[in-house]
């Protein structure tokens, strides 16, 4: 039913061509019912801007990072140097990835074993493309929405970008609602450091429920945030409360589609 | 005579309590140099800023601006009243009194400011106290807190209120015999806090003497005291916190370290021309633990943030998974770190050096602490003296890992997935792109 065209880097390699960007899509993008929507959501915007880029599709593999936070150094090792080894087989030099744990190991691990790429999180691309009006939102899409916006921790805290996210929610009109603990004191989805493949500790309770709840005190319309893993645990515990009827949690570059296309 | 003893005395005091002092010191250089050795002498400009706005600055404690009040008094007090300790050891050797009083006007602001200081000191002392003995502020009441800690939280206030207490009782008395023309009590000093004591103070002049002497004695002494207390106590941030916030991490947080040893034998492993057989190429180096088991694996950085830690628990207090009722606490990392480093240095101290006491760091944390961290950095960021717990969080689990096998089931199921097909799950890597067309 789609008519989407990505091409791969293999493709382009035959047609003697490297693009700019390799878009880096990450596991959730790649399987994950509600990420894929993300990555095609994001898709649709480069090619709206006319970025070029290109993706790995069967080549690509897991950056290791839920390896490396599982204190697996080894897998991760394995993992960063073949992808490596893949990425400068392409020549790549910029990267794109929507997974900010694929775009920490990137950009901060990935130099020191050989992999050495400008390397941006898609928060970073959609802001530029809004700046240089090449992706031009609707006047006040979602007027009279609550937007509340959920910091990933591997982007904000990790990486010091609580801006760029922003900034693109800014650039489709939308004036956030800031739960009080944001940027620096933003409270984890519960996810990282390879939580989102086990069962929790004895606990009181679900970090994500936890989270979530601090969000819905907003009354919020829609939670943004910009990491599908972050989506993942944010949807389960709108979930938890009921509460999916009212209260979609949706990325940066959905949002930033949805207003373009009204 | 009785002056010279008096002297005699107090400079065998100071000697003891500084010499006694020192040697702990250089047992704590020697305790944190059981870490590995790990270079953090990059990026010096960022250092020093961060010393002197965090360290000097306390920034990251105004997050939270009424302890960071309540502190900043007590912590200016600590400096600046400290000024006074210089005059307190010249008269105590010298047998003189009041020896910078010829700075005159000078010399009165001086004294007016540390008493304007005492008197917040006591104050900030006394709520601090309230809040945690009283109010009970859930970070000061945890399990990690039960015992030792939370006695040693309120000896380090009971030692300042007494202190302050005293310091403003000599100078209430110095100022009544002033007042009376007492010999040796020449007109020195302002007294703004002290004179609202004189009413309290007996009118004989040598009752007040006495008291003066006893309390110059007990305050000089306390300083004595609490300076070789520091190193059995939170407290010890007083002066750890400065190199702990020059050799801190620096941004990026999420940034790990690449383990050089794994990344040898990963390189070996990739290198189609490697000759597997081969043996190593230094026999003599001892084969490496990958990750920490003992506080011999870990960094020396994370021994220093240890021996920092004051406890606090602003880091377990933001800590996603402490909030939701889990067992870790980042603070009781850092406890446990410094108690099984006080144990090994127990054993260095008694037998020359460390004899295997069939115990570890593992003994002290569990695994269930261990994997209950997201990696968030919420702690990290927290830490009013950039402390990094999650650092050793990361180096135990890959001591579980990689030397152990002891991850728990999905997680390993999870390692076998990215090993086979590329991914955490078991879908084929042929499929990746098969969002394009639905």
């Amino acid at each position: 039913m789609s008519e989407l065209q990505v091409k791969t880097m293999a493709e382009l390699a035959q047609e003697g061509k490297i693009p700019e960007y390799l878009y880096w899509v990450g596991c959730m993008g790649s399987y994950d019912d509600r990420a894929k929507k993300i990555t095609k959501a994001f898709v649709k915007l480069l090619q709206k801007a006319g970025v070029d880029f290109a993706v790995l599709g069967p080549e690509e593999s897991c950056s290791g990072d839920p390896a490396k936070r599982a204190g697996n150094e080894f897998l991760f090792q394995m993992q960063a140097m073949s992808n490596i080894e893949v990425m400068n087989a392409y020549g790549v030099k910029k990267v794109i990835t929507t997974c900010p744990h694929c775009f920490n190991t990137f950009k901060n691990e990935y130099p020191g074993l050989g992999g050495k790429y400008e390397v941006y999180h898609h928060s970073e691309i959609l802001k530029k493309l809004v700046e240089e009006g090449k992706l031009q939102p609707a006047d006040n899409p979602f007027e009279n929405q609550t937007v509340t916006f959920h910091d990933p921790c591997y982007l904000g805290r990790g990486n010091g970008m609580y801006d760029e996210p922003r900034n693109v929610l800014k650039g489709a009109r939308i004036q956030i609602k800031e739960m009080p603990n944001h940027k620096e004191n933003a409270v984890c989805c519960g996810a990282g450091g390879a939580q989102m493949f086990k069962e929790a500790e004895n606990q009181r309770e679900e970090i994500f429920v936890f989270r979530t709840r601090e969000a819905l005190e907003l009354n919020p319309d829609i939670i943004a945030t910009a990491c599908a893993f972050c989506n993942t645990m944010i949807t389960d515990g709108v979930k938890h409360y009921n509460k999916e009827k009212e209260v979609q949690v949706l990325d940066i570059a959905e949002i930033l589609l949805r207003s373009i296309e009204k | 005579m009785i002056h010279l003893l008096d002297n005699i005395i107090f400079t065998l005091l100071l000697g003891t309590g500084v010499g006694y002092f020192t040697w702990q010191v250089k047992k704590t250089i020697r305790n944190v140099k059981l870490g590995k050795p790990y270079d953090r002498t990059d990026r010096k400009n960022e250092r020093w800023k961060n010393v002197l706005l965090v360290a000097f600055g306390q920034k990251k404690m105004f997050k939270r601006p009424i302890p960071a009040l309540l502190h900043l008094a007590v912590y200016l007090g600590f400096i600046i009243i400290n000024i006074e300790v210089i005059e307190i050891i010249i008269d105590g050797v010298f047998g003189t009194h009041r020896v910078l009083k010829f700075a005159g006007p000078f010399y009165d602001f001086l004294i007016a400011s540390f008493e304007v200081l005492a008197f917040l000191v006591i104050v900030a002392v006394t709520l601090f106290w309230i809040r945690r003995n009283i109010i009970k502020l859930r970070r000061f009441n945890m399990p990690e807190m039960e015992g030792w800690p939370k006695k040693d939280a309120n000896y380090i206030l009971y030692f300042e209120f007494v202190l302050m207490t005293a310091f403003l009782t000599m100078n209430a008395a110095d100022k009544k015999l002033q007042l009376l023309n007492h010999p040796h009590y020449d007109q020195a000093g302002s007294f703004p806090v002290s004179s609202f004591l004189l009413n309290i103070l007996p009118e004989d002049p040598s009752s007040l003497v006495m008291i003066e002497r006893s309390m110059w004695w007990i305050h000089i002494i306390g300083i004595l005291i609490f300076l070789n207390y520091l190193y059995f106590s939170k407290h010890y941030h007083i002066l750890l916190a400065f190199p702990n916030v020059f050799y801190a991490k620096l941004p990026p947080l999420a940034k790990l370290d690449n383990l050089e040893s794994v990344k040898k034998e990963v390189e070996l492993m990739l290198d189609p021309n490697a000759d597997p057989y081969a043996s190593p190429p230094d026999e003599n180096e001892e084969p490496g633990r990958f990750g920490a088991k003992d506080i011999f694996d870990l960094k020396w950085i994370n021994l220093l943030n240890a021996y920092t830690c004051t406890e606090c628990g602003r880091c377990t207090s933001v800590c996603p998974a402490n909030q939701t009722g889990k067992l870790l606490s980042p603070r009781k990392i850092m406890m446990s770190v410094r108690d099984r480093t006080e144990e090994v240095s127990k054993i260095i101290d008694k037998k020359g050096k460390f004899e295997d006491d069939g115990k570890s760091l593992l003994d002290y944390i569990t695994p269930e602490e261990i994997w209950a961290c997201t990696t968030c950095n919420a702690c990290v960021e927290e830490c009013p003296v950039m402390i990094d717990p999650l650092d050793i969080i990361i180096q135990i689990r890959q001591y579980m890992v990689m030397e152990e096998s002891a991850a728990p089931a999905e997680l390993n199921l999870m390692f076998t997935n990215i090993e086979n097909n590329g991914a955490p799950w078991q879908y084929s890597q042929a499929d990746r792109l098969n969002w394009v067309n639905e």
